[in-house]
């Protein structure tokens, strides 16, 4: 009897998982899932209230997506995307890797102080800079141009990226540097020869990182840039694809689909390395 | 016998190996980040505080200095009061919702079951897709009309179409979503971190626990959980300073309304500075942010320092 | 001429003295050792002499230049770190021709001296590997070879066999002493272990809180300690210390035998009552007390295995001990050895 208690209690408990599991995977997954069916809807099914949403009970079909690529903007938004990111991965690398590198080899309370103030700028608001920003974009002239967003975006992910490359060099040990010094490199000569080849993982990680940051942008994006046609892929398919106040869900949940996979694609293949690279700089 | 090497012929100037020192090559690798920093942050910031104490709008922008009239204009007027206060309870409900959550995932991912990778990438979805493009989808699964929610309870029989309610139209419910889609989006965060936070207790201090008696409660509570406070603290720094500062869940979802009832900070700074052009109006409500940051921030990192074990 | 010589070389770190005072000249082809407990200084006044610490004040001279304000690469120095510091992407044989790559040499040259330096060191068959395919034997290999291809003046060793096995490091002692007697190169080497310190060095500096206590052949340091750090410091067990007249007597555990084992002539008689007895196969070490010490203390005798009386061992009775008076050293109340008083 005892036994088949025993049983009992430990399929209820297996129930009991998975139940939990499955919760939260359909928790987490369902509005995708929704982007997913909504986009491949056709209008007629989607805007009625009497069919069953879960499904498509017409046809689905690719109106949205030819109608994206064909008659929006969504193409240019791409473009401008992609230049932004690979603009911005550049500037953070120039800047964020030698300064990480510095960083992390700087011992005494001075490196230390710098290594906060770094990370403690992270966190200040851009709905709080937005407002200065946006008076200097413009005495620059740049209001209304992707290209503020070039100018602005780094300003959060060099101090990000910084703070995660520093903590992936204080992993080299100082050792080889100091080899490579008594072997006959200048200083600057070790940091490029031996610490940048085995820095490479983490050298992509920032640059997966980055770009994947400046995609997803929306606050700077939204306040910077009011032109259709200068838009970044997010604040495009988020403000754009309305007439008046009818909204085009279908091209809007395209659009969100195509922008949205790249980077869960991407930080799927990168989340270990990332979450190391956060949790090793926090957990001393 | 080996031959002796030949160094070079001294003495040289005190510059010639001057990047060699690292002090000198320490500063310059450092300086343009710092620049850039300084330059597009640091001024920035000051400007805002400038703006806040001047009368400078859009349409009238001039540098003339009023004290705190600002301040005491905008904490007079109850929108604001209200914005306050909404941005306080969206912060501490979709903190604590993802706190429990994100708790309650990572126990159940801790053990390898069959699937665990397949779930462990799926769960990371909201954290890691672009906040504006997942928020619109939850606009799309609220909509007044063509809401999937309210499909599934009239359908399940809970309530009638007439009672289906209008969930961003209506003041509570709309502060109920902005709640929920941010936890939504901040809870993977907190599996991630709990998760690894929970692996990295010693393998050596759990086995002594269960030694001495411990139950699985007592274990978490008294001995797993106070271990990774440390790191739990930092993710909820993040995750505060995130939340509190928030404009794109407000402004997809309910565009503050209805009738500012879920207007939060961020999003009043946005529409009194940037749409209506009030620039030192919007400063001074944007600024209202960096007390409570500030308190957070240092008041957690202290704590921190503290229970440094 | 002195290969490296360093005069008055002092080194503060905000408040603390890491090398305070330290004055030394290391001829041609000797193998000097630093030897000293950890945090006394040695690594800092090692890494001084190369390059990567710059002294607060005094002078350096390698090779008879003055090298205070040039870089390790310009100073013919080689090192070779605790844990090697080999290059982790490179083969062995990118990691021996490192050095002199960056010198700019033809590459038909730099492969000669490779081929010479690998051979030398027997790991020519190892040149294609890399790192961490190599055994902890083979890596310190790897990194003398890459320190001695550039034929320095100086090769500084900071205690690379502390991270090997003890069974290794009796064999890699001998390797690296015959090598350096074979090349002739000019060694510093620091360690904390005297053992290694006795075997393997020329000299030895002994050295406590950045300064240099005694410097000395083994021989002069064993048996001639000039304070009391350094004849505790040296030998195990270390030198039995007993208050006398104001400062202090000592003598080696292995001086200290039963008075029957002591040839005729001159000796000092003790009262000693053993407490424990130690079996060690080799030898064996007995502790217990003097009668009459002015304060309580154990005292060490290190015996032959064999061929001692059962009753001089037997713990708790008195026996006679003795010591032999040259072999008495004196030491006054701060700790300077001084003559017999």
């Amino acid at each position: 009897m005892e036994a088949v208690v025993k049983t009992a209690r430990k399929t209820a408990g297996q129930v009991g998982f998975f139940g939990a599991v499955a919760f939260f995977v359909i928790l987490t997954t369902f509005p995708f899932y929704w982007m997913v069916i909504t986009s491949l809807k056709s209008n007629s099914d989607l805007y009625n209230v009497t069919n069953i949403p879960f499904w498509f009970n017409e046809p689905p079909t690719l109106e949205h997506f030819k109608y994206l690529f064909e008659q929006t903007l969504f193409t240019t938004w791409l473009l401008n995307s992609l230049i932004i990111g690979v603009c911005v991965v550049a500037i953070t690398l120039v800047t964020a890797v030698p300064a990480g590198y510095s960083l992390a080899r700087m011992t005494g309370r001075g490196g230390e102080t710098l290594g906060i103030g770094i990370f403690l700028t992270y966190l200040v608001p851009p709905t709080l800079l937005f407002l200065p920003l946006s008076r200097i974009i413009a005495e620059l002239g740049l209001q209304n141009s992707m290209w503020s967003l070039v100018l602005v975006y780094p300003t959060f992910t060099i101090p990000f990226c910084t703070w995660l490359l520093m903590g992936f060099f204080k992993a080299i040990p100082v050792e080889i540097e100091e080899a490579a010094i008594v072997d006959g490199c200048s200083l600057f000569g070790a940091f490029i020869r031996m610490v940048i080849p085995l820095s490479v993982p983490a050298i992509l990680t920032v640059v997966i990182f980055t770009f994947t940051l400046t995609l997803q942008e929306f606050v700077y994006a939204l306040t910077f840039v009011s032109a259709s046609d200068q838009k970044t892929i997010t604040l495009g398919v988020t403000t754009d694809l309305v007439r008046g106040d009818i909204f085009f869900w279908g091209e809007i949940m395209a659009g969100a689909l195509i922008a949205s996979i790249p980077v869960a694609i991407a930080y799927n293949l990168f989340l270990d390395r990332f979450i190391s690279g956060i949790t090793g700089g926090a957990v001393k | 016998m080996v031959s002796i090497a030949e160094p070079i012929a001294k003495p040289v100037s005190r510059y010639r190996f001057i990047l060699d020192r690292r002090e000198v090559l320490g500063s310059l690798l450092v300086a343009p980040a710092v620049l850039y920093v300084l330059l597009l942050v640091g001024i920035p910031f000051l400007l805002a505080v400038y703006y806040s104490v001047s009368a400078y709008t859009i349409y009238n922008p001039s540098w003339r200095f009023v004290g705190l009239a600002n301040f005491e204009q905008i904490v007079r007027d109850p929108v604001f009061l209200g914005t306050l206060e909404n941005t306080f309870i969206f912060t501490f409900g979709s903190q604590a919702l993802g706190l429990i959550l994100g708790k309650f995932g990572a126990f159940l991912l801790l053990r390898p079951f069959p699937g665990r990778k397949i779930v462990r990438a799926l769960i990371v979805l909201p954290w890691v897709v672009p906040i504006a493009l997942a928020t619109v989808a939850w606009q799309w699964m609220f909509d007044s009309l063509y809401s999937v929610i309210n499909w599934t309870l009239i359908a399940l029989g809970i309530i009638t179409r007439a009672q289906a309610p209008n969930w961003l139209g209506t003041p509570h419910l709309a502060m109920l979503c902005i709640i929920l889609v941010n936890a939504w989006r901040f809870f993977p965060f907190a599996i991630v971190i709990f998760l690894a936070g929970i692996t990295s207790v010693p393998q050596d201090v759990i086995d002594a626990a269960i030694v001495d008696g411990a139950g699985f409660w007592r274990r978490n509570y008294q001995i797993i959980m106070p271990m990774i406070l440390p790191i739990v603290v930092i993710g909820l720094i993040f995750g505060i300073v995130f939340t509190f500062t928030d404009l794109s869940i407000v402004l997809l979802l309910t565009n503050g309304g209805p009738v500012g009832t879920t207007s939060v900070l961020g999003f009043e700074g946005y529409q009194v500075g940037i749409v209506s052009g009030d620039v030192s109006h919007g400063a001074a409500i944007s600024l209202f942010m960096l007390p409570v940051l500030f308190v957070v921030v240092i008041g957690m990192l202290r704590f921190i320092r503290r229970r440094e074990i | 001429m002195a290969a490296v010589l360093a005069r008055d070389i002092f080194k503060t770190f905000g408040e603390t003295h890491a090398v305070d005072g330290i004055s030394l000249a290391v001829p041609d082809g000797e193998f000097m050792v630093l030897l000293g407990p950890s945090g006394c200084g040695k690594t800092t006044f090692l890494r001084i002499i190369c390059g990567l610490e710059q002294q607060t004040s005094g002078d350096l001279m390698i090779g008879g230049h003055v090298v205070n304000d040039t870089p390790p690469r310009a100073r013919g120095v080689a090192m070779m770190f605790q844990s090697y510091g080999l290059y982790p992407h490179y083969t062995v044989r990118k990691n021996i021709a490192f050095p002199l790559r960056t010198q700019g040499l033809p590459s038909a040259q730099i492969d000669k001296k490779v081929a010479w330096a690998s051979q030398l060191l027997g790991i020519d068959h190892l040149l294609d590997r890399r790192p961490r395919q190599l055994s902890g034997g083979e890596r310190q290999r790897v990194a003398l070879a890459r320190a001695l291809v550039r034929e320095p003046t100086a090769l500084l060793l900071d205690e690379p066999l502390s991270n090997l096995d003890a069974k290794l490091r009796a064999s890699a002692r001998t390797e690296i002493k015959q090598f350096q007697q074979r090349v002739g190169v000019t060694t510093i080497y620091v360690t904390h272990d005297q053992v290694e310190a006795m075997g393997m060095g020329d000299r030895i500096a002994v050295i406590d809180h950045g300064k240099i206590r005694q410097l000395g052949t083994p021989a002069e340091i064993y048996d001639n300690p000039a304070d009391l750090f350094v004849a505790t410091f040296v030998g195990a067990p270390p030198m039995n210390l007993i208050k006398h007249n104001g400062g202090y007597l000592g003598f080696r555990p292995e001086n200290f035998l039963p008075k029957e084992m002591v040839a005729n002539g001159g000796c000092t008689e003790f009262s000693f009552r053993v407490e424990r007895s130690e079996y060690l196969g080799s030898e064996r070490i007995v502790y217990g007390e003097i009668e009459g010490a002015e304060t309580k203390q154990i005292i060490t005798a290190k015996l032959p295995p064999a061929h001692v009386a059962d009753e001089s061992i037997r713990p708790g009775e008195w026996h006679p001990y003795a010591v032999r008076n040259s072999m008495l050293r004196y030491f006054d109340k701060d700790g300077k050895r001084v003559s017999r008083h």
